[in-house]
């Protein structure tokens, strides 16, 4: 029979683990190692949808979504209108000779001519698109499990997809999006950066649960 | 106001310009290349294309400040090239200009294409070209100018 | 012998080319073209008076052999910049190889010789000019043989020239650069012999360009490229809505930004603005995007395009003044509604955005300017420049620079850009000041085509057949209140609005045709092919769904419906339908034929397209043309206008091809939100087809333009079923 000093020994080292995970969380960006050794606690899968539906608002909001197209060609503006000047994906994604992605858009914005930028700006494969042809929004449950088809997602696991919404310039840039050419703010996300991460963090501890249905 | 080191047509130059200034503009303006046009601003008509470190670029919506040491070329420089001398002499020898303006944009873009692709099909020439503005609506004979360039390019 | 074609007794205008034929003293033949003038000439039973143009205005024969010839037209891609120096050149006997054009700077003698103005418009460079750089160049080289007859001591008849040589009857030769001083002594003969048209060495062959290769190696300087010394450059903060007035301003960040010289309000054509000269583009275009305006907008007009549309159809439902009438106006009353198709038509207001935006360079220096311009009203934008700065015109040099598109943009009668340069320059004297006009300037600018609105009833007969037509048409006078209202409005009717229906070819009785002029507070201007723009959609598509419903084919009913003396119409179309043949009987699934026939600038055109729909837009995979342009002074111009002036032509197609205005304001800014067609939108084969003729040349800049919508419109109706008679096509 475990004594009770054991006992005590155990619930006081797991306390003191799920602070010190509480203080990193608070503090910042996490490890994937954390986020993995602490999955066993807290997130259920219903916490682990409610976030999903928000990182689920971010990825349908225009300044993500108009680069995830199913079609060869992306879209921009908050009314995701056709990119104009007939710019077409290419075979790399990165447009076609003559009229490449980086024909315009450079590895920073471009405030001064209304020209979003950042580094290697191009449109996320067709595997990864999250509307349908028609240019409408694929549903929470097939983005999500567009997102989490590692035969999709270039093998991103879970710390993977955490990393890429933490890190990857071209998501970041959402945060920032620059001016437009009559010099008024590019709309942002409806989630902060942080709370985008924070969302993906929990989503990713509940198991990635995707929403039943099409 | 800032000082950058161009690299212009394998030529160094020396610019002092705000940064936010569109490459387009230090190009005309400050190094007197009036050869790339100004038709919109938005990068929606293509008159403005250059090469930046090989790739088609529309500097009006390039501030200079982001170009660095990339090599630009110009028009002016295009004919320099294998390629932009065979895509130049097609246009002559095609008749394809009118009123001219839209044609340095036009054969910077046709000389990035046939760079990377030195035998287009229709499609290829329609979505590299299909950015690119003309007015007077010369497309007919572009499409011709840039079968016969490849044609000369063996 | 005097040979007077048939006049038409017509109470509207048109522009039919006469010729007048007389034996010339040495039995060879004078001919003289003169365009029938809309009033004075031919209502006072008179002919424009013959004008003096002295050769070594046109003519510069230089000591290395070069011949430089100046043009008295602005070349801004329609080519004539080649095209008169050919003409000249020819009749001159000139080595071609030698020619260099230059164009020439405002002056009398480079007047239109019927217009009496300097310009360019109406296509009628060629068709204007022919007669006068033919008789320029057979002057000339009647100058150079005299000199070399003197020289040799024979006589002119005795002496023949070739290539820039005059060769003597004793094996004698000289080059013209050898005799041009002492032909330049000669007299300038008063009347002269011409070639007929089989010695014709240049005139009717096909040339290339003279400006083709310093266009495609970025040497040319357009207007926009001029720098000169000390010189700033200007842009204008313009009301937004037409006619507002600066009534404060808040500088401080604008003069900050480096490179801004001053910032100051001018008055404008309609309102007033605030002019920032800056040393360079980028700067003065900062400063301005800092600069805070607060607009005084009352008592001015905010138009809009949904009550446009609505007062516009409201007044399209009855006659208006009428433009033409034959027969009985209340003939279609009497016809059953059965028989009756009545059809309402939609066009927006269009934007010409030539490709160089406009801009204007000037420097004023107290008694004298020098202006810098691509202009196609030269003589007009001289003397504004010359009112505003207080000058007499022949103290200001206007030079005209090469010109990046036009499309009529160019040409306005009230000089608002020129006069907006010269307000600018005054201020700042001695200094050349370049002005440019954004995009964005340009497209929300105004001097946009019309919006109209066409409400048409026809009675349809028993043989299909249309036995009466009732059109009323609603649009802005483009001439209204400008320098040509008493040339081109005449009791009440701007021509240039019912044009192509008011002198419709097809015979249809009870015809009566009458037009609303509104007065909206938009500045209107000529589109390419003006009336024709919206005139030819409505008659091609109309006759078309006739033709149809007639179970006729588009080129039999057309041919049954022609007047005889529509002999242009007629031409084409019998050629078009030989050349289009076997594409025609062989149109893939999905594919449709499209046919339509218009004369406008006295040129005949028929045009077939195959057209297929592709991702919701029109695909146009061909397009064959037949053209009559009496004699085709350059074939490969003429070609190269009718490929792609059709290209041009779709612009009325482009789902974002439509200016609008709400409440005063024009909504669109540049080509993401008004999108002019890309190489994917134009028809991807063009085939032209141009019947033979020694006719007087008639122009090719205009008629390509109104024939391709109705055809590809036509093409669609077959694959659709529906009639499309609101432009732009925003949805198929």
């Amino acid at each position: 029979m475990p004594s009770n000093n054991s006992n005590a020994r155990a619930l006081s080292v797991i306390l003191v683990v799920c602070s010190v995970w509480s203080v990193l969380t608070l503090a910042g960006p996490a490890r994937g190692q954390m986020s993995q050794k602490s999955k066993a606690g807290t997130a259920t899968r219903a916490d682990g949808l409610t976030a999903w539906q928000q990182i689920y608002s971010v990825l349908t909001h225009p300044r993500c979504i108009n680069c995830h197209t199913a079609t060869n060609y992306p879209q921009q503006g908050d009314d995701r209108h056709r990119h104009f000047a007939n710019v077409i994906r290419g075979p790399e994604s990165k447009g076609v000779a003559g009229l490449n992605c980086a024909s315009c858009h450079q590895q920073a914005n471009a405030d001064s001519t209304g020209v979003p930028g950042g580094h290697k700006w191009h449109l996320a494969p067709l595997s990864m698109r999250w509307q349908d042809v028609n240019d409408q929004p694929l549903s929470s449950g097939a983005v999500c499990r567009a997102v989490t088809d590692r035969s999709k997602n270039h093998g991103l696991n879970g710390p993977g997809l955490l990393k890429h919404h933490e890190e990857e310039p071209l998501v970041l840039w959402a945060w920032n999006p620059g001016r437009r050419p009559d010099g008024t703010m590019r709309t942002p996300p409806p989630l902060t950066h942080a709370e985008f991460v924070a969302a993906t963090r929990r989503w990713i501890e509940a198991g990635m649960p995707c929403p039943q249905g099409k | 106001m800032a000082t950058y080191e161009l690299n212009v047509n394998g030529q160094r130059k020396r610019v002092n310009v705000d940064p936010s200034t569109p490459l387009l503009w230090v190009l005309r303006e400050e190094l007197k290349l009036t050869g790339t046009k100004y038709g919109c601003g938005i990068s929606a008509c293509g008159a403005c294309t250059v090469h930046v470190a090989g790739i088609a670029t529309r500097s009006c919506v390039v501030p200079v400040s982001l170009i660095g040491n990339r090599p630009i070329v110009t028009i002016e420089g295009i004919g320099n090239d294998r390629v932009g001398r065979a895509v130049q002499d097609a246009w002559v020898e095609k008749d394809v200009v009118q009123c001219g303006y839209c044609q340095s944009g036009q054969i910077m873009s046709a000389c990035a294409l046939l760079k990377a692709n030195p035998k287009p099909t229709d499609a290829n020439i329609e979505e590299s070209m299909g950015g690119n503005i003309c007015r007077c609506g010369t497309y007919f004979r572009i499409r011709e100018a840039i079968k016969s360039a490849s044609g000369q390019l063996k | 012998m005097r040979a007077t074609p048939k006049v038409e007794n017509d109470m509207h205008l048109n522009r039919r080319s006469f010729l007048r034929a007389s034996a010339a003293a040495a039995g060879g033949l004078v001919v003289s073209l003169y365009l029938d003038l809309p009033t004075a000439a031919r209502e006072r039973n008179q002919v424009p008076p013959a004008k003096v143009y002295p050769p070594d205005a046109f003519v510069n024969i230089r000591p290395d052999g070069k011949i430089v010839i100046q043009v008295n037209r602005l070349e801004f891609g329609q080519g004539i910049h080649t095209g008169l120096p050919r003409v000249l050149a020819d009749e001159m006997d000139a080595d071609w190889t030698n020619v260099i054009a230059q164009l020439a700077p405002a002056a009398d003698v480079y007047k239109d010789p019927i217009y009496g103005i300097q310009l360019v418009g109406g296509s009628g460079s060629t068709a204007r000019s022919f007669q006068q750089y033919r008789e320029l160049g057979a002057k000339t080289r009647a100058m150079l043989v005299a000199a070399a007859a003197d020289r040799w001591r024979t006589t002119p008849d005795q002496c023949r020239t070739e290539a820039s040589v005059v060769h003597g009857p004793a094996g004698q030769s000289a080059t013209y650069a050898e005799l041009a001083s002492e032909a330049a002594r000669q007299p300038v003969p008063t009347t002269v012999r011409l070639k007929n048209p089989t010695e014709f060495r240049l005139v009717g062959k096909p040339a290339k360009r003279l400006d083709s290769r310093p266009k495609c190696d970025g040497s040319l300087k357009f207007g926009l490229d001029l720098d000169l010394p000390g010189m700033k450059v200007a842009v204008v903060a313009h009301p937004p809505v037409f006619g507002g007035r600066v009534k404060s301003i808040n500088d401080a960040e604008a003069r900050r930004v480096e490179g801004v010289l001053d910032v100051f309000e001018i008055p404008l054509v309609r309102g007033t603005g605030v002019a920032i000269v800056a040393d360079k583009f980028w700067p003065a275009k900062q400063a301005r995007s800092r600069l805070k305006v607060e607009w005084d907008l009352s008592g001015v007009e905010a138009a809009d395009t949904a009550e446009l549309w609505s007062k516009y159809r409201k007044l399209g439902q009855s006659p208006g003044i009428v433009a033409a009438t034959q027969g009985d106006p209340a003939a279609i009353d009497k016809i059953a509604l059965s028989n009756r198709l009545v059809a309402e038509y939609e066009f927006p207001f269009l934007a010409h955005t030539p490709m160089e935006p406009l801009n204007t360079s000037v420097r004023f220096d107290g008694d004298a300017a020098e202006v810098w311009a691509g202009s196609q009203f030269q003589t007009g934008d001289q003397m504004a420049v010359a009112e505003v700065l207080g000058l007499k015109p022949e103290q200001v040099t206007f030079h005209t620079e090469m010109a990046g598109g036009g499309f009529g943009r160019r040409a306005v009668g009230d000089s608002h850009v020129q006069r907006e340069a010269a307000v600018i320059a005054k201020r700042l004297r001695g200094t050349p000041i370049k002005l440019v006009w954004t995009r964005e300037d340009d497209v929300q600018g105004g001097y946009y085509r019309p919006m109209h609105f066409h409400r048409i009833e026809v009675g349809i007969g028993p043989n299909g057949l249309p036995v009466a037509w009732r059109h009323v048409i609603v649009g802005q006078a483009i001439n209204a209140d400008g320098p040509f209202a008493t040339v081109a409005i005449t009791n009440g009717v701007d021509v240039t609005a019912v044009e192509g229906v008011a002198d419709t070819n097809y015979a249809i009785p009870n015809f009566h045709a009458s037009i609303h002029h509104p007065k909206v507070n938009v500045p209107v201007l000529w589109w390419r092919s003006v009336g024709n723009s919206h005139t030819a959609f409505v008659m091609e598509t109309l006759i078309d769904e006739l033709a149809t419903r007639a179970r006729m084919d588009p080129f039999a009913y057309r041919r049954k419906l022609l007047k005889p003396e529509a002999k242009k119409p007629l031409r084409v179309l019998d050629l078009l339908e030989q050349a289009s043949a076997r594409w025609r009987e062989n149109l893939p699934r999905g594919h449709a034929l499209g046919v339509s026939c218009h004369e406008s600038f006295g040129t005949g055109v028929a045009c077939a397209v195959d057209v297929s729909i592709e991702n919701k837009r029109p695909r146009i995979h061909r397009a064959t043309v037949a053209v009559d342009c009496g004699l085709a002074v350059n074939p490969l111009a003429v070609e190269s206008q009718f490929q792609a002036g059709l290209a041009f032509g779709v612009s009325q197609l482009m789902a974002k091809g439509a200016i609008t205005l709400k409440n005063g304001r024009v909504e669109q800014r540049n080509f993401d939100g008004y999108a002019p067609p890309y190489i994917m939108d134009a028809p991807v084969a063009v085939d032209v087809h141009i019947v033979k003729s020694v006719e007087a040349p008639t122009g090719c800049g205009e008629p390509p333009v109104p024939v391709i919508s109705p055809a590809v419109v036509n093409a669609l109706a077959r694959l659709t079923g529906k009639r499309y008679r609101t432009l732009p096509l925003v949805s198929i």
